[in-house]
């Protein structure tokens, strides 16, 4: 049997805090040149998941592979893009100085960065278009063009997967839609994992949604799932509650009659 | 006033405030930075618990204030670790309770110590040869370490979380930082005194931060400032016969408000 390889898989992952089981059984695959969406309530493990996948986290038990190896060992290049929060936003740096810090491991021994190096932060920074706030002060810039440069840092070491937390938590609408435009471009080369709690931009761009609530479900993104939660979004009363709708997507979603006339 | 220029002690003194002016323009901006501005004024305050000790003791008292430095250093670091609940709190407690444990010996030691107040407040008189030389060696070591470490501590002041994924020691270059800035509070301790030496770090730092983009530009003109400060307080100590750190620290003051005020003026133009 000739089955290609996942990009990322887990198998039967569970990890715990304090004793206390944030994720249980999780097994998942996700193929080369996916896009995936990790959704789920707060407090579902959805942030833990991503950092199990990094290799930041080890799991109580089960097996994370990146491209059939460890994350810790596996030597294709994960971007990462971590949650706003933990950014000191005005720390004395300038937009080519954070690019940079995507290529912090590949330095000379005197711990410089070479000509190549300050090519591909350029590049990078092309790529996401924002060249022209190289030399700009990191806190100068607005939430988007912010959440621009630390996408261009994890493009730096030209990575094959690229997972980002939460990436349009603190955008405004057309900056959120900006910002999955772009990521669906950059994964025309690259699988893109994402959590996010932004469900009509998930539903437009990701062709597979994890929901995570301690255990894990895959669902597939399809003309049907779309039109199903499009439906439920608008709901009846024009109203459709939250929690109704992550317990929805906790289950397998069913075609139903008016979606398959649709 | 130029005659003070050929006095021995006051050319130290001289000396002393340009290699000061070194290490509080490195460490001053990576204090107000990483807004550790707190951690280093309870390491200063609780250097005087090593002070204190060395005179009751009869120990030599720079290696007192540098032990207790690097204790508090060390406690600093482990505390902000644990991340405890209320770590302002705790830090707080160890720069109080370093200074009373300093107030209690030197109380306890018998006799007079007429250079008790110069470790708190600075004295122009109080610097000797062996001095100059250790803060030479210490600037050497200290901008040779920034320079080497310069792009982890930029990763580690923007984002620690990433920088740690990027394989920087984040914790290490943390506990490093807080050494570093132990050692520059003991060696500013003689000319600027412990309780002053925190307003030095932070004003030239904060003036700087607002005509630069980056770390190394805010440590270049905080260089300049401490180095104008410094001297131009130590003449007006002289002068008037009054303590240098304080003298220091209403230059610094005057200079931080007046910049302030031309900046914002340029600004409304």
């Amino acid at each position: 049997m000739s089955q290609t390889v996942a990009a990322i898989e887990a198998r039967a992952l569970s990890f715990d805090y304090a004793g206390y089981p944030a994720l249980e059984n999780v097994t998942f695959r996700v193929e080369e040149g996916d896009f995936l969406a990790v959704i789920g309530p707060n407090g579902g493990g959805k942030s833990t998941l991503l950092k199990l996948l990094l290799g930041v986290l080890r799991p109580t038990a089960g097996t994370v592979l990146l491209y059939g190896r460890p994350p810790q060992k596996a030597d294709v290049a994960v971007g990462y893009v971590p949650q706003e929060t933990g950014h000191n936003v005005d720390f004395p740096v300038t937009v080519g100085e954070v690019v940079a810090m995507g290529l912090l491991r590949r330095r000379t021994r005197w711990r410089r960065y070479s000509k190549e190096d300050e090519e591909r932060s350029l590049s990078a920074l092309a790529r996401v278009g924002m060249v022209e706030f190289l030399d700009r002060r990191i806190g100068e810039l607005s939430g988007g063009e912010r959440q621009r440069v630390l996408i261009a840092r994890a493009l730096a070491g030209e990575p094959k997967i690229l997972m980002l937390d939460e990436p349009t938590a603190s955008i405004d609408f057309s900056g959120q839609h900006e910002i999955f435009e772009l990521l669906a471009e950059l994964n025309q080369t690259m699988t893109v994992v994402v959590v996010s709690h932004d469900m009509s931009m998930v539903m437009g761009y990701a062709r597979h949604a994890l929901y995570v609530n301690k255990t894990a479900l895959m669902h597939e993104i399809d003309a049907h799932t779309r039109y199903q939660i499009k439906k439920q979004l608008s709901g009846e009363n024009g109203h459709y509650c939250g929690a109704e709708f992550w317990r929805d997507l906790g289950r397998a979603i069913t075609c139903t009659k008016a979606c398959e006339d649709a | 006033m130029l005659e003070a220029l050929s006095l021995s002690f006051f050319q130290n003194a001289l000396i002393a405030g340009v290699l000061i002016a070194v290490a509080i323009g490195i460490i001053g901006p990576l204090s107000v930075a990483n807004r550790m501005t707190f951690m280093s004024g309870g390491i200063a305050h609780a250097t005087y618990g090593g002070v204190g000790l060395a005179i009751f003791m009869g120990w030599p008292v720079l290696g007192g204030a540098a032990t207790a430095a690097l204790l508090a250093a060390l406690l600093i670091a482990w505390i902000s670790y644990r991340n405890l609940h209320r770590t302002d709190t705790v830090i707080g407690m160890v720069w109080a309770v370093g200074m009373a444990v300093g107030v209690i010996l030197t109380d306890l030691t018998q006799g007079y110590h007429p250079d008790l107040m110069s470790f708190l407040f600075g004295s122009i008189l109080a610097v000797n040869g062996t001095d100059l030389w250790m803060m030479t060696a210490f600037d050497l070591i200290l901008t040779a370490l920034i320079w080497y470490f310069y792009y982890d501590l930029l990763a580690l002041g923007f984002d620690p979380v990433f920088a740690a994924l990027q394989g920087v020691k984040t914790r290490w270059l943390h506990l490093l930082l807080l050494v570093l800035t132990a050692l520059t509070v003991v060696l500013a301790m003689r000319l600027v005194g412990l309780i002053m030496v925190i307003a030095l770090l932070t004003m030239p730092a904060f003036t700087a931060e607002r005509y630069v983009k980056t770390l190394a530009g805010m440590m270049g003109i905080s260089f300049l400032l401490s180095l104008i400060y410094l001297l131009f307080g130590l003449f007006l100590a002289y002068r008037f016969d009054l303590s240098a750190g304080a003298c220091v620290i209403m230059a610094a003051a005057f200079g931080t408000i007046l910049l302030f005020f031309y900046e914002k003026e340029r600004e409304l133009k």
